[in-house]
């Protein structure tokens, strides 16, 4: 399996990556190179076999229903590259 | 003193003999001296660090030291840091100031640890040679034409180098155990879910786990008990009842059985690698060890697997960038889509990209089953390879990386060339269990090897004590690069 061009810029889409034509070009030959490394996986006989998510099988833990974070919106929003009384900046959206 | 052990420092700490304000000025000037040939740390922060061995000598005039308070220490950039400039190797977070501290970095505080500064890493931890840094790429102690693995390369360096007695890293597919082979260090993965991922920047989160970079496996186990528990912040945390990683360190190796998987010593393998790990092999027979030859057969299969999984996980967790609560945002853009395409495409470097669109794509309508379920189900067959040949051997051992140190720029044009320079360290992840890399050799350029162990699950404490025993009768640990040693 093979990615052409129209794939990689598809994907770059769905990754909300902007890549230029000449980028797309070389991520199609280097991703190519990877997945020729993965199709080893499908020859392997996998009917039957659990898929493995996580390395321990643990259960989600319960706790008690209690305010464990709290506000500091104005510590975490001094990190945003545009905020102001309390609000993220964007691009407008809706017209 | 550079040379020392963390168990001599303290001791000297403790008995007033130096100050942890003087053994931190110590490790600073080697820093300010040695860190524009090795590039090993990103952020330095030399009035925060005083002020933090200050405390520590507080701590210990006061008598409630605890058993490492005042030792200096590195951590790799991956790990949050309050008030630290925190940057996980890449532009994304390059004036990225955490507003929090990773568990481990409370875990370091509250043993009254010094943070020495921020090391430098692979972008986003994803390499094999810590050249896909946004703030460039690390050069070995050894020779510094040589990279020094990845990608806690930072961590490595400094430690190799004597500008840290100890180090932080974390490993996803061999990030602690690589770098630390070919810089000649000795390095710990534990088990996943024994040391907190919390305020560690996520890579893979199903494969990602913190653990200690040191010059023996005696200091990886003082560190070790520092870092690990349980912490409820982290969802995958295992709650397990606190060990003493150091108790096993003198426990005598008769009797014990070595497992080596055949497919570790096959094609592939450098001859000067093969030589070494048969040595160090020598060794343990002498220390009263056995040998046996077990198979993983399915671990020719970890690399698929794992440039499947790792870049899936990835593509999730990296979808926080998006230039709107944290991190780079693009100067120029048209609307929020085109906000975020060119936030990421400038923020994100080469690696980090190709590996995000492999991840979406793996996990895209219609190749679901095909590839991501499909790895998931030969991540369990390669676990239970492990399974299997535990029931043969106590221990298996074989070599960490396939070769020493390649040279900087050898690989970079070549994603697969440099992936398979985790060939045998990235099953390890897989199957969740611990591996450790310990020094055993230097190849004809003076590049040093790496004997890799892998224990059963929560076996750290065991693993500590067989590398130490080899440490206890060998010296490969103690050496280091000339370079470095005025």
């Amino acid at each position: 399996m093979s990615l052409n061009l129209q794939d990689v810029q598809r994907v770059a889409k769905l990754a909300r990556i902007a890549v230029s034509d000449d980028e797309a070009q070389a991520y199609q030959q280097q991703i190519n190179g990877i997945f020729a490394l993965v199709t080893a996986m499908q020859a392997v006989d996998t009917e039957g076999v659990a898929p493995m998510a996580h390395a321990q099988d643990v259960h989600q833990r319960l706790r008690e229903d209690l305010v464990t974070e709290y506000n500091r919106r104005t510590v975490f929003q001094a990190l945003a590259p545009q905020a102001a009384e309390g609000l993220y900046f964007v691009p407008q959206v809706i017209d | 003193m550079i040379n020392y052990g963390l168990s001599r420092l303290s001791s000297m700490l403790a008995s007033r003999q130096i100050s942890s304000v003087e053994l931190t000025q110590l490790f600073l000037e080697r820093i300010q001296r040695y860190n524009p040939s090795t590039n090993a740390f990103i952020t330095l922060n030399e009035a925060a660090s005083l002020e933090a061995a200050a405390q520590a000598d507080m701590r210990l005039a006061d008598g409630n030291a605890a058993p490492l308070t005042g030792i200096p220490i590195a951590h790799k950039d991956i790990f949050c840091t309050e008030g630290w400039r925190t940057t996980c190797g890449s532009k994304m977070l390059e004036n990225f100031i955490a507003p929090y501290d990773a568990h481990i970095i409370t875990q370091c505080k509250q043993a009254g640890m010094v943070n020495l500064g921020k090391t430098n890493m692979d972008e986003f931890a994803m390499g094999s040679s810590n050249e896909t840094s946004y703030f460039g790429a690390v050069s070995n102690p050894w020779d510094l034409a040589a990279v020094p693995g990845g990608s806690s390369g930072g961590s490595a360096a400094a430690v190799a180098a004597r500008l840290a007695p100890v180090a932080t890293g974390s490993d996803t597919g061999g990030s602690i155990r690589q770098p630390a082979a070919l810089t000649g260090i000795t390095g710990l993965k534990p088990t996943y879910g024994v040391v907190s991922r919390y305020g560690m920047i996520a890579f893979a989160s199903s494969l990602d786990q913190a653990g200690p970079m040191a010059k023996s496996a005696e200091d990886c186990a003082l560190l070790m008990n520092v870092l690990a528990g349980f912490d409820a912040r982290d969802s995958t945390s295992l709650e397990r009842q606190t060990e003493d990683y150091t108790r096993l360190l003198d426990q005598p190796l008769a009797g014990l059985k070595i497992g080596l998987p055949r497919e570790f010593f096959a094609a592939g393998l450098s001859d000067e690698v093969a030589r070494s790990v048969e040595a160090a092999l020598d060794e343990y027979r002498k220390l009263g060890a056995q040998t046996v030859e077990i198979s993983l057969p399915n671990s020719s299969l970890s690399i698929p697997v794992y440039y499947v999984l790792a870049p899936a996980e990835a593509s999730t967790n990296l979808s926080r960038f998006d230039g709107v609560r944290y991190g780079y945002r693009a100067p120029n853009y048209d609307d929020l889509d085109d906000m975020y395409e060119k936030t990421r495409a400038q923020g994100f470097g080469a690696e980090v990209k190709r590996r995000i669109m492999i991840g979406t794509y793996v996990l895209s309508h219609g190749y679901y089953d095909a590839y991501y379920l499909q790895a998931q189900k030969i991540r369990r067959l390669i676990a239970q390879d492990f399974t299997q040949a535990f029931t043969q051997c106590d221990v298996i051992m074989g070599p960490t990386t396939p070769d020493t140190a390649f040279n900087r720029g050898e690989k970079t044009d070549d994603p697969v060339a440099m992936y398979l320079s985790d060939i045998y360290t990235i099953a390890v992840n897989l199957a969740g269990l611990p591996g450790m890399s310990i020094p055993c050799g230097l190849d004809h350029r003076n590049r040093p090897t790496g004997l890799q162990l892998i224990g059963n699950y929560f076996s750290e404490a065991h693993l500590l004590g067989i590398a130490h025993q080899f440490q206890q009768a060998t010296d490969w640990h103690e050496r280091m690069p000339d370079a470095f040693r005025g």
